[in-house]
């Protein structure tokens, strides 16, 4: 009985030692390696967080096709922001080249901590499957709620040594001074953190600044 | 017709709604010349009545596909502190009055009402103490907003991700 607990011990330490390997190896500094397209999964919340997502969206090229947009099941302003956009964007006669996905809501506005994080591991429940399934090249999110399991399942996917995901995160052009809560969370986790004002740059030296980018 | 423009983009905030149709907020609108009030009160729960008289209309709505119209027409926008509304009015030229939502968690949206009223491009203020600062604002102070540039992000994105050539 005591040997069994003790093995059941060793072999759940070798997992999390393993898992915390494979973590590090996921998030230190990429290579970059050269190409011609890649497909994105981007992250819409409510409000400004689809307005200044679509803004970043809006200056990328052709080459990043096909966009997959992931939003909280409850969204419907966004769902039709991201349609009117792609709309005004798609050549007349051209297949569309985007996606609209729908997940749980991770935390609604004013949630309490404690029941937040229930609510983000059931998010977690349909976002794993829709990454894994998507296999995006590229996160792309700006803070709402939504992002925190998608770039969680983005991770597991790289260090369950299935694909490597870039994860990009903009903080919110409202974040001056402060991280957000997301931001907080993903900060360490991001390949790409990039914040829009210098007194956040000062804060976190290690953040992308571009100055206003929405 | 000078019309004012208030709106609380896609969040409740029944407390702005509440004091810019209180007596006193109307009035003063009034003698500064506004003749028309537009309210967009999103998820809100107080839902004043719209009405039409001869020296003033009031039009009340929750939400529009685009606010687009009913900026252009403002002479004043009297927004919540949200990125995107405040963005799409400065973006617009309108002079604009951020009314900050003190429930809201950390109240985060303070921090960019306080840094572009430090930059000179908008006023803020609390509930409470909108119908002063409306009596006394100055909106020929105001400067002008010089547009974010998305073209950085995806110059940056673009490198490193490894599709520039």
């Amino acid at each position: 009985m005591v040997s069994l607990l003790i093995l059941a011990a060793a072999a759940a330490t070798v997992v999390i030692l393993l898992l915390v390997v494979r973590l590090w190896a996921v998030i230190r500094p990429l290579h970059v390696v050269s190409r011609e397209s890649l497909t994105p999964l981007i992250v819409a919340g409510s409000g400004g967080h689809t307005t200044e997502i679509l803004r970043l969206v809006g200056s990328l090229s052709g080459a990043y096709s096909p966009r997959h947009y992931v939003i909280a099941d409850s969204d419907e302003m966004s769902a039709k922001k991201i349609e009117s956009f792609e709309h005004a964007r798609t050549k007349r006669d051209s297949p569309p080249e985007h996606c609209l996905h729908r997940i749980p809501r991770s935390r609604e506005v004013r949630q309490s901590w404690l029941s937040s994080v229930f609510t983000t591991l059931h998010s977690m429940w349909f976002s794993f499957p829709l990454v894994y399934h998507l296999k995006p090249d590229l996160v792309l999110c700006n803070g709402p709620g939504t992002c925190v399991p998608i770039c969680v399942s983005a991770l597991l996917l790289g260090i369950l040594g299935i694909k490597k995901v870039i994860i990009v995160y903009v903080e919110s052009i409202c974040r001056v001074e402060t991280l957000s809560l997301s931001g907080k969370i993903l900060f360490h986790l991001s390949d790409y953190f990039i914040v829009q004002w210098p007194a956040l740059k000062e804060k976190y030296p290690k953040s992308v600044y571009l100055g206003r980018i929405v | 017709m000078k019309s004012a423009f208030v709106t609380v983009g896609t969040t409740s905030f029944d407390e702005l709604v509440a004091c810019v149709v209180a007596n006193d907020s109307l009035q003063i609108l009034k003698s500064l010349g506004y003749n028309r009030l537009v309210l967009q009160i999103g998820r809100g729960t107080v839902v004043p009545e719209s009405f039409s008289s001869d020296s003033f209309t009031l039009d009340v709505y929750r939400y529009k596909d685009s606010l687009k119209e009913d900026l252009q027409q403002a002479d004043l926008v009297i927004s919540h502190a949200g990125a995107g509304s405040c963005l799409e009015s400065l973006e617009k030229g309108k002079p604009l009055v951020v009314v900050v939502n003190e429930k809201l968690m950390n109240n985060h949206q303070f921090e960019l009402a306080k840094q572009l009223h430090k930059e000179g491009h908008l006023f803020y203020c609390t509930c409470s103490t909108l119908p002063g600062l409306l009596q006394s604002m100055d909106l020929s102070t105001l400067k002008c907003y010089p547009p974010g540039q998305p073209e950085k992000f995806s110059a940056f994105l673009d490198k490193v991700v490894g599709l520039q050539k």
